[in-house]
Parts: C-alpha cells; sequence; structure tokens
C-alpha cells in the first residue's frame, strides 16, 4: 500500500485543531477587526461608521490619553534598552571570563523571570512601600528613603528598574550563547597584533553580536508595548500615580471594559488595530534596518 | 585585580537578583506584626499559608488554575497532535496551506481579539465559566505545538509509516501504535511550554470572569490583595503559592524544555 492511500483520513485529523483554532482565535481577531468600522450603542451594532472611530481616537480627549501612554510605552521600551538590555550584554562578557560558579550566577540572574509578572509587581509594591517596606528602610540611613511608586516623577523609572531586574537574564542568556559562538582566535589575533582588550571589545566583539543584538531590540520592543499585568500590579487599571504608569495595554483595557462610552466597542477595537498595526508594523521595520546586513 | 572585581559585581548582583525573591519567602513565614516592627529577620511559622489557604479562598484559585491549566494544556497538545501527524508526515492537497494557516497563529496578536470573543462566549452562554478559559487557551496554544510536533514528526524515518501500512495499519492505527509513543518527548515539551502562559495568564480571566467561586490565581491575586492590604505576611504567603508551582515545574522539566528547544530548531 502506497504512502497517503488514503488521503481523505489527513483531513480528518485536521478538523479538531482547526475547528478549536478558527472558532477561537482566528475569528476573533477578523471579527475585532470589522467592529472598528462601525459604531455601537453598548452591544448593538448601529451603523456603519467608515473611519469615524479611528478619528474618534485622535480627537482631544482620547488623544490626552493615547499619547502619554504611547510615550510612556516608548520611555519603558528606551529604559530596557539603555539599563537592561546593556546590563545584561556587560554580565555576559563578564560571565564568559568567568570559569568557576558560571551556571549558579546564570540561574540566580535569570530566576526572577520564571515569576509571574503580576507577582512581581505585588511584591515590589510590598517592598517599596513608604510606610513598611524593607527598601526604604534600607535606603533611610542614606537619605534615600522615598514614596517610589508614589511620586509620578519616579513611578515609571521605577517600573524600569522593576522590569529590568525581572528580564536581565534574558538577554545575558542570548549574549552569552552569541559570545560563545565567537571563535577566540579573533580575539586573541588582534591583541597579537597589539589592541588592547577594549579595543577588542569594540571592534571585534562587538559588531559579530549585532544579529543577537536586532534579536533583543525587537523582543524588547515588542515586550515594552505589550505590558500589561506588571504596571497594573504596580498601579492599578489607571496607571496610578497620576496616569504616570499608565501604557497603551491599560488604557485599551479601560477603554473596552471601564469606560462607560456607549460606543466603547467601536472606539477599543479601532484602538486595538491600531496598536496592532502600530506594533506589527514598528516591528517589521526594526527587522529590516536592523538586520540590514547582517 | 580586575578578576576579582568582576567576580565582585556579579556575585553582588546575583545578591540582588535573588534578595528580593529571599525576602518573599521570609516575610511570607512570619507574622505580620514582626515584619512591620522589623522588615527583615528569622521565620518563625507556617500560619500565614493555612490563612491564605482557608480565609482567602486561595485554595479555590489553585485548584481552579489547575483545573484549568491541566485541561486547556491536554486539549491543545491533543487536538494539535492530530494536526500535526498529517502535516509533518502525509501528502494532501493543501498541506503547506494549512500548515500556514496555523502556524502564522503565532505572530497574531490573540489578545486583540478579546470583545469578540467575549460576546462569542456569551452566546454559547460560556463566559464566567471555567469551560470557557479551557477553550481559549487550548485554541491559543495551537499554533505554537502544531509548529513543533510538526517539526518532530518530519524527522522521524519514513521506513515507519511503510513497515506499519505492510502490516496493514491504517492511518489511525499508524498514528495511534506508531507514532504516538515516538513523539512523547516533543510532547513533553508543549506542554511544558503552554504551562506557563496559561498558568500566569491574567487578561483574559480579567475580562471573563466575575464570579468569585470560579476565578483562577492571577486574579484571585488582585482581588486577595484588595481584601488583605495590611496583612502583609498572609500577602507573602499568596505570592509565594502562585510561584511555587512554576518553580518545581522548572526544576523538574529542564531537560525537556533545553531537548525541545534544540529539536524545534535544528530540524
Amino acid at each position: 500500500m502506497a504512502l497517503g492511500a488514503r488521503r481523505g483520513s489527513s483531513y480528518l485529523f485536521l478538523i479538531p485543531a482547526l475547528l478549536l483554532y478558527s472558532a477561537f482565535v482566528v475569528y476573533p481577531l477578523f471579527t475585532g477587526l470589522t467592529y472598528s468600522f462601525f459604531s455601537w450603542k453598548g452591544t448593538l451594532r448601529d451603523g456603519f461608521a467608515g473611519v469615524d472611530n479611528y478619528a474618534g481616537l485622535l480627537s482631544g480627549t482620547f488623544l490626552d490619553q493615547l499619547l502619554p501612554a504611547l510615550g510612556h510605552n516608548f520611555l519603558l521600551f528606551a529604559g530596557t534598552m539603555l539599563v537592561q538590555n546593556t546590563l545584561g550584554l556587560a554580565f555576559a562578557v563578564a560571565l564568559s571570563r568567568v570559569r568557576r560558579g558560571k551556571r549558579a550566577l546564570q540561574t540566580m540572574f535569570a530566576l526572577p523571570y520564571l515569576v509571574n509578572p503580576l507577582v512581581i509587581g505585588y511584591l515590589w509594591t510590598l517592598l517599596l512601600s513608604p510606610t513598611f517596606g524593607p527598601v526604604n528602610s534600607l535606603l533611610k540611613p542614606l537619605g534615600l528613603a522615598m514614596p517610589w511608586l508614589g511620586d509620578p516623577q519616579t513611578a515609571l523609572p521605577t517600573v524600569i528598574v522593576i522590569t529590568t531586574w525581572q528580564w536581565v537574564g534574558f538577554p545575558m542568556l542570548l549574549f552569552s550563547a552569541a559570545l560563545s559562538g565567537i571563535p577566540p582566535e579573533y580575539g586573541e589575533a588582534a591583541r597579537t597584533d597589539g589592541a588592547g582588550s577594549w579595543q577588542v571589545f569594540w571592534r571585534i566583539t562587538l559588531p559579530l553580536l549585532k544579529p543577537a543584538m536586532a534579536t533583543v531590540t525587537i523582543l524588547s520592543f515588542i515586550g515594552s508595548m505589550g505590558t500589561f499585568a506588571l504596571v497594573y500590579a504596580l498601579g492599578g487599571s489607571n496607571g496610578a500615580p497620576a496616569g504616570a504608569t499608565d501604557v497603551l495595554g491599560l488604557l485599551f483595557y479601560r477603554t473596552a471594559f471601564a469606560s462607560g462610552d456607549v460606543n466603547a466597542l467601536g472606539t477599543s477595537s479601532a484602538l486595538a488595530v491600531f496598536m496592532f498595526t502600530f506594533i506589527f508594523g514598528s516591528t517589521l521595520l526594526l527587522e529590516r534596518v536592523l538586520r540590514r546586513k547582517a | 585585580m580586575r578578576a576579582l572585581a568582576v567576580k565582585i559585581l556579579l556575585w553582588g548582583y546575583a545578591a540582588f537578583s535573588m534578595a528580593p525573591l529571599l525576602v518573599m519567602v521570609l516575610s511570607s513565614l512570619r507574622p505580620t506584626s514582626e515584619i512591620f516592627d522589623q522588615p527583615l529577620g528569622r521565620p518563625t511559622g507556617f500560619g500565614n499559608y493555612v490563612k491564605a489557604w482557608t480565609d482567602a479562598s486561595f485554595s479555590t484559585y489553585v485548584v481552579n488554575s489547575a483545573v484549568v491549566v491541566v485541561c486547556a494544556v491536554l486539549l491543545g497538545a491533543g487536538v494539535s497532535l492530530l494536526a500535526a501527524y498529517p502535516l509533518g508526515r502525509r501528502e494532501f492537497r493543501g498541506r503547506s496551506m494549512f500548515a500556514a494557516y496555523f502556524i502564522s497563529g503565532m505572530t497574531l496578536p490573540a489578545h486583540l481579539g478579546v470583545l469578540p470573543l467575549f460576546y462569542l462566549l456569551e452566546s454559547m452562554g460560556l463566559v464566567d465559566s471555567l469551560t470557557g478559559l479551557v477553550l481559549i487557551y487550548a485554541a491559543g496554544s495551537v499554533p505554537f505545538n502544531v509548529f513543533v510536533l510538526t517539526a518532530f514528526f518530519r524527522q522521524l524515518p519514513h521506513e515507519l509509516d511503510e513497515a506499519a501500512a505492510l502490516d496493514g495499519a491504517g492511518p489511525f492505527a499508524t498514528f495511534w501504535h506508531v507514532m504516538l509513543p515516538l513523539v512523547r518527548p516533543a510532547l513533553a515539551t508543549v506542554v511544558v511550554f503552554q504551562f506557563v502562559p496559561i498558568w500566569n495568564d491574567f487578561f483574559y480571566p480579567l475580562v471573563l470572569m466575575r464570579d468569585e467561586s470560579k476565578l483562577t490565581l492571577p486574579v484571585g491575586l488582585t482581588h486577595f490583595f484588595g481584601q488583605f492590604q495590611n496583612d502583609w505576611g498572609t500577602l507573602f504567603a499568596g505570592l509565594v503559592m502562585t510561584t511555587i508551582p512554576l518553580v518545581v515545574l522548572f526544576v523538574l522539566a529542564t531537560r525537556q524544555i533545553v531537548a525541545g528547544l534544540t529539536a524545534g530548531m535544528n530540524r
């Protein structure tokens, strides 16, 4: 009997997965797209609205929420790149020179990212509490005790520090893997030509890490744009204090489920489509720019 | 000198990395009054865990989460396994189209379909039900599962199907008796990889669940933090209980995770 003689049975195997995936993933996504082109009265479709819902995103009151939220997502991304990914790279380079305890160190650096972001958020809320938190009681002798998450000035930088603490192991592991793929002869050859270790790092190691950096950048971008559970735990659905930690994910949640607007469905669907187009488009763009030569 | 400085830096950061988790575990073993008195100190007992488990309905949350995760992972892995078999091993019209249809789901932002999903479940009477959550998670796991399992099926030796066919086995018998035992390692990978995001998911239950008795851990945790605001010992115990299953899973499954990753990458 030839392979695949009873071809029809192949389709039978596909049916359960097709049904499940089409009904609960594909159908909602595409329906969501169509929702954004109608105006809504609660859950009743009111009429074709063209791009009115999209225009609504740019109207005064909504834009006043959208722009700061988007700005905070970008600041998170910038902070992640500057703090988390730079540290991750530094740790990877440092670890490549360590012989004993390397695995133990890597495990300890990476452990926080096993923990649910919601748990991380609540944990740090307690640790940073101005009254009973251990962080402030340690900082008090230094005169640095303050409501880190309660002050609009320091709230977002604090979120960046917490994100870094949770995720630094991830760029570290990626960079470590990339570093171990660089033949040691490259550095040795440069050194015999009289290059110092900084020169070796800047001129040889760093350029060879470009593909890994592209990967880390793109994943950090997607992560920063999609952040939700951590900021929800730290500042609630309004991005407390005073909206200082508001981000796109929270704004979408509020618009869809807590705005009380009759057209909530239209506006939030338009916002969802905007977010998807924006994040997906930017990711493609980043991909092109960062991988140009690689 | 420099090597020593690097070492101090690395171990110093490792301490910073671990300290919050240590404080979490230690504080969960101390009464709240002692934590307020002295933020860091020696553990004394498991009272907080008893309280979180009984007074704060953690028992309900944990059981709900466990039921949802187990059912969703099994359903998702089951349907994906069935689909991956013909996609990876059999010739039929539209095969590459079907594969692309499934796998493209890995890039789709599933959260953005949440409103239509809400109304779909409402029309099925599945809002505020654990079954609804199971269906969502199982469906969401299909793209990744199909991707990994198809790759795995593809690299099994071809002689297997031929031998089975010579023995007169039809496609279902071949699948059940020949293929299923062989894909167990890939199945383990898929199960481990889906467990974590489903256990941690906060968004869908936040939107879909209202009934306190049906909450899973993440949303339960938000209620718990509202109720027990000033009872820090119990709060810490709740955080630890939410985290422990994942740590246990990772300790038990490190080998599957590594094996699965490399299997998915190299083929």
